[in-house]
């Protein structure tokens, strides 16, 4: 095998990237895609596994059995595709258990949208509309990454999500044809969910730091700034056809742009939650270290019940 | 905190009786019988499949992209493998 110059691997890489054909674990790669790569797989696989707290708080107290049921269903898809992601960032050489401890010291990000508190019924309506629906805008183009496993557990992640979005959109709009309570429910849950919601798309593209790189690479399809109004655009029709109002008194429908006109985002509020001092930061990340530290005991039950049954099938085979 | 990690497993999946099995992804377990409760909790939550492999990962052995190239090129010329390298006169069926 000749030995190619650094300068000439990546040259190649990125002539494969603009064919469109994707890159495979043990394909050559920079280092830096790589890292990209790993930082955000496992920020996002946090984010699923994170995510499940919110939702999870209401498990107990969902109005119907059937509702419970769906909830319950959600949740654990959630923690399905915390794991498609966890495993596709592992085949990139991330330690698993290294990228789960580095979320709960605080050197590993998750989604900040989680860092709200769910206070009522309705959120759990406004999470699957607004917030599995802005996820799912950032995920289908994601479909098509440049790195093959990502690219196919956002496949997965995608046909699921569209289950939770439709879930979340039924809860929401119950209460909002219900009775004036119910609907003053949803309203008040849409006012404190909108803002954080359009927030999840990131920075706006002039302050993004990874973004230039990450579009060369593939690994980002979409501009932030981009996805944002396409999600206000598709979700501000939502709104109106169940009589909610979208709280931003800015939104304007542009009829040059053939876009909604829509307010400035706080983005000192994002920067607060980003940096730790949202309303739940602590608590979300309590909850995730209480479970492996509480949980380990089980892991390791099993691993030595393995252990033991293996050294059982061994001296058995040795007899014959 | 202890990172004792279990072991990875690929899982594969039946889909249908009648197609093959077919590389899902990837989870760990403590043991291949885990493996296959975990596999039908993360990959077949919609009746994806109607069987499950698993295998440990580190038994997986695989060719090395730096040489496929080299590797597969073998096939590369033999296009007279292919029924379409023939011509088939006119009026000449069911062939």
């Amino acid at each position: 095998m000749e030995k190619l110059s650094i300068d000439e691997l990546e040259k190649r890489f990125q002539a494969k990237i603009d064919a469109d054909i994707k890159i495979e674990p043990n394909d050559w790669m920079p280092e830096a895609y790589r890292k990209t790569l790993i930082r955000q797989i496992s920020q996002h696989a946090h984010s699923e596994i994170v995510g499940m707290l919110p939702e999870g708080n209401w498990i107990t107290r969902a109005p119907s059995l059937k509702r419970k049921a769906v909830l319950l269903a959600k949740v654990q898809d959630e923690a399905g595709h915390g794991l498609y992601l966890y495993s596709a960032a592992e085949t990139l050489g991330m330690d698993r258990e290294q990228s789960i401890d580095d979320l709960h010291s605080g050197k590993a990000k998750y989604s900040s949208i989680f860092n709200y508190p769910t206070l009522t019924w309705a959120d759990m309506g406004s999470i699957g509309w607004l917030v599995d629906g802005a996820a799912i805008m950032n995920q289908v183009p994601l479909c098509r990454c440049s790195y093959g496993p990502y690219a196919r557990a956002m496949v997965r992640v995608c046909k699921e999500e569209s289950f939770h979005q439709r879930q979340g959109f039924e809860i929401i709009s119950t209460l909002a044809n219900g009775t004036p309570e119910q609907k003053a429910m949803a309203q008040e849950s849409l006012n404190r969910w909108w803002w954080p919601a359009l927030m999840m798309f990131g920075p706006s593209d002039k302050d993004s730091t990874h973004s230039e790189q990450s579009m060369k690479w593939k690994i980002k399809r979409v501009s932030n700034d981009d996805l944002r109004q396409q999600f206000v655009d598709v979700t501000v029709p939502q709104a109106e056809m169940i009589g909610l109002t979208v709280p931003d008194k800015d939104l304007k429908w542009n009829e040059e742009r053939g876009h909604y006109d829509f307010g400035v985002i706080n983005w000192d509020e994002f920067n607060q939650v980003v940096q730790g001092n949202g309303p739940c930061n602590f608590e979300r990340i309590e909850a995730r270290k209480k479970a492996k530290e509480n949980g380990m005991w089980v892991r390791e039950a099993a691993l030595a019940f393995a252990e033991k049954r293996k050294n059982k099938i061994d001296i058995k085979i040795k007899e014959i | 905190m202890s990172t004792k990690e279990w072991p990875l497993w690929e899982v594969f999946i039946r889909s249908k009786q009648g197609l093959s099995h077919k590389h899902v992804g990837s989870l760990r377990a403590a043991d291949s019988e885990m493996a296959i409760e975990n596999a039908r909790d993360v990959y077949t939550r919609r009746l994806e499949g109607v069987s499950i492999w698993v295998v440990e990962s580190k038994l997986i052995a695989a060719s090395d992209p730096k040489d496929s190239d080299a590797f597969f090129e073998p096939a590369e010329d033999k296009i007279y493998r292919h029924p379409t390298f023939y011509d088939v006169p006119d009026g000449i069926s069911h062939m």
